[in-house]
């Protein structure tokens, strides 16, 4: 067994040699930068056979990206905050022209103030681009997911890009001991790219982005969202088979530790949810009913799942590493749409933090646990609670 | 030598047609002939303009080759990346190209084309030149020239139109020491097209900046869009010139220029010109072209 101990960076771009894309179209940014380095290594030193370009900003990035992706060939790039942000405007154009391309982003804070660490502000300003969107939690599943990712996006039923989040520092930067896949099962995977629609073809030429006026427009968003929706299946299918392969399931669009019984469930994304088990097992011992349940994916959002696995929880919190200025934490505002629609809706807490990297410490989380604990005796608690700031509400 | 490209050698057959484009439009007939010369393994990236909003309209598409529509500041971006896809695919014998507006090229796309020069990726971009916004309704561009009058920059008791210069993209492209650059205009089709047969042979970027007037845009008469295109060179407000081997030529030196006058008088955007306004026209001319003859001609090197 071939293992590593490498930063999430180095992770991601294991993984994306392995899944052979034909092109990288690349931009540094902090905290993404040690990928896009590693990748130009593995070109030079041709350990990877793709086409590197040197492209002169995120925006160009994911256009060059679009390029790629529509004559039929498998595209890479990544980014971070301020350039996910400049290319945003490609996203949406990616999804609705059905590109399978997948991207990393490394979550990080948006000026201003100017701040280079980990939050999730940038991703959640483009949930509604038309991507898939999932969270990492370690460098191992950073690289899996980039394998993951390319088999997702581009099965015949799903076609829509990917964008692979990984905290800022935390993550990205993180050395941990890494299971590096072989090669050879790694093809068995994941097969060559074969498009068969969206693409350019000179036997059968194809206008791709096209227009569609009022009469036609509708459709086409409906069918996008559909789709979106019914890839939570192959999502799945894809986790188990890798599972199957390599030995590690990651529980598909999220995954739940000790909720089975729980009374309060956390809801986490990311990387802050190792620390949130830790607190878990704490707790646990102390005899209180509490588990944490780490949402994988946003988008496609996985609303019937998260009623079964919420089951009889009396208060749901979540935490959020983002504000919607003006109202409250992004994921706070899916997950609640989810619970009124349940028969017996649990109470919900928002848990504010981390922004511009403050740490989430496992006293914040103890802390909320227990505000959720009195919560669901009926004592009243503040819904939205900011963890480890200074300044008053 | 290639065989020379005029109306009785190029192909019959058409791979940009069936479009909603208007009568007399310039910039349709450039493409269609460049199409004409590029030939079925073209692959073409238009950006958010007229001439994908007249071609790509679901059902209907124009373009008989391979074809997408680009964001807005993204054709060499897209192109770049189609052409990269099409190596690593190992798909040979195809040539990928841009067609973009003026604005598209001059202002907001003008960061994506530098990059793909820069990094010598095998396209052809054009650049279609019809001085101003047109799919938007006539807004100024940055290759909107001296005293034109735009939905932006109106003419009035105080500003002539638009008061800057056009952008210099030829030798902005050419400054990046590009393959191959040129200059063209659809009133000299057959220049036009030997240009693009150069720049289809050209490996790595390609750039051709071509004059298409637009009858809509700036009120002319949609019968005489090839005969301004060609004024606009005799007269000096446009030239015909190439950059190869880092060198720039000029393809043709008028000993005289025909008037600029009646070059502007039958179109609506200039009507409001005074006087005055039409030397700082003619004086510009004649310094754009004091400089092009003696740094471009080899004889007055």
């Amino acid at each position: 067994m071939n293992k590593k101990f490498i930063s999430g960076n180095d992770a991601v771009a294991e993984g994306v040699r392995l899944a052979r894309p034909h092109v990288i179209s690349a931009y540094p940014i902090t905290p993404q930068t040690i990928t896009v380095e590693r990748l130009s290594e593995m070109v030079e030193d041709g350990s990877l056979k793709a086409e590197y370009m040197h492209v002169e900003s995120e925006h160009t990035a994911l256009a060059a990206a679009i390029g790629v992706s529509s004559v039929g060939a498998r595209a890479f790039t990544a980014t971070s905050s301020q350039g996910l942000l400049y290319m945003a405007e490609n996203l949406p154009y990616a999804s609705g022209a059905r590109l399978p391309i997948v991207m990393m982003n490394a979550n990080r804070a948006i000026a201003t103030p100017w701040n280079i660490y980990g939050d999730q502000m940038d991703s959640m300003f483009l949930l509604n681009s038309g991507w898939i969107q999932v969270y990492v939690e370690d460098a191992q599943e950073a690289l899996d997911m980039m394998i993951q990712a390319y088999k997702i996006a581009e099965h015949k039923n799903v076609m829509i890009p990917i964008m692979v989040n990984l905290d800022g520092f935390v993550l990205t930067h993180t050395y941990e001991l890494v299971e590096i896949p072989s090669q050879v099962d790694v093809d068995e995977f994941l097969p060559p790219i074969n498009m068969t629609e969206q693409k350019m073809d000179l036997e059968n030429p194809k206008s791709l982005c096209i227009s569609a006026g009022n009469d036609f427009n509708f459709e086409f968003k409906i069918k996008q969202e559909r789709d979106l929706h019914s890839s939570i299946s192959i999502i799945e299918s894809v986790d188990n088979e890798f599972g199957d392969k390599f030995g590690r399931y990651y529980n598909g669009l999220m995954d739940t530790y000790r909720c089975e019984d729980a009374e309060a469930i956390l809801i986490t994304t990311g990387s802050v949810t190792g620390t949130a088990r830790i607190v878990v097992d704490q707790l646990r011992k102390e005899g209180k009913k509490v588990g944490v349940l780490k949402l994988r994916y946003l988008r496609p959002f996985p609303i019937d799942r998260l009623k079964t696995e919420i089951g009889n929880a009396k208060v749901v919190g979540v935490i959020d590493k983002n504000i919607s200025f003006g109202y409250e934490g992004t994921v706070f505002t899916n997950v609640n749409s989810t619970l009124v629609n349940m028969q017996n809706s649990p109470k919900s807490m928002n848990f504010i933090g981390g922004l511009g990297g403050r740490d989430i410490t496992k006293n914040n989380i103890k802390n909320a646990f227990e505000s959720m604990i009195k919560m669901s005796v009926g004592e009243e608690q503040e819904r939205i609670q900011y963890m480890n700031v200074r300044c008053e509400k | 030598m290639n065989k020379k490209l005029n109306a009785r050698t190029i192909t019959n057959e058409e791979f940009f047609y069936g479009h909603k484009a208007c009568g007399g439009c310039g910039e349709s007939l450039a493409v269609r002939l460049a199409m004409k010369v590029l030939g079925e393994r073209t692959f073409a990236a238009l950006p958010a303009g007229c001439m994908s909003a007249v071609s790509f309209i679901y059902p209907n598409m124009a373009f008989k080759t391979n074809a997408i529509i680009t964001p807005f500041a993204s054709t060499g971006a897209v192109a770049s990346g189609m052409a990269a896809g099409l190596k690593a695919l190992g798909i040979e014998n195809t040539k990928t190209v841009g067609f973009a507006g003026d604005g598209g090229t001059a202002d907001i796309g003008l960061q994506a084309l530098s990059g793909a020069i820069d990094r010598n990726d095998d396209i052809i971009y054009f650049c279609n030149d019809n001085e101003a916004y047109m799919n938007t309704g006539i807004q100024k561009s940055g290759l909107t020239p001296y005293g034109t009058k735009t939905t932006t920059s109106p003419a009035g008791e105080n500003l002539p139109g638009s008061i800057t210069m056009k952008k210099n993209m030829f030798e902005i492209v050419a400054a990046h020491g590009i393959q191959y650059a040129a200059t063209a205009s659809i009133g000299y089709l057959e220049d036009f097209m030997m240009k693009v047969q150069k720049a289809k042979e050209t490996k790595g970027t390609s750039y051709i900046h071509v004059f298409a007037p637009c009858p809509t845009g700036w009120g002319h008469e949609s019968n005489i869009t090839i005969d301004l295109a060609k004024q606009a060179v005799d007269s000096g407000l446009w030239y015909l010139a190439e950059f190869e081997n880092g060198e720039f030529k000029l393809n043709k030196n008028p000993k005289e220029f025909s008037s600029v006058e009646d070059y502007l008088k039958v179109q609506s955007r200039f009507k409001h010109l005074k006087e005055k306004d039409i030397e700082v026209i003619k004086s510009h001319r004649n310094q754009k072209w004091e400089k092009m003859r003696k740094e471009w001609v080899s004889e007055n090197k």
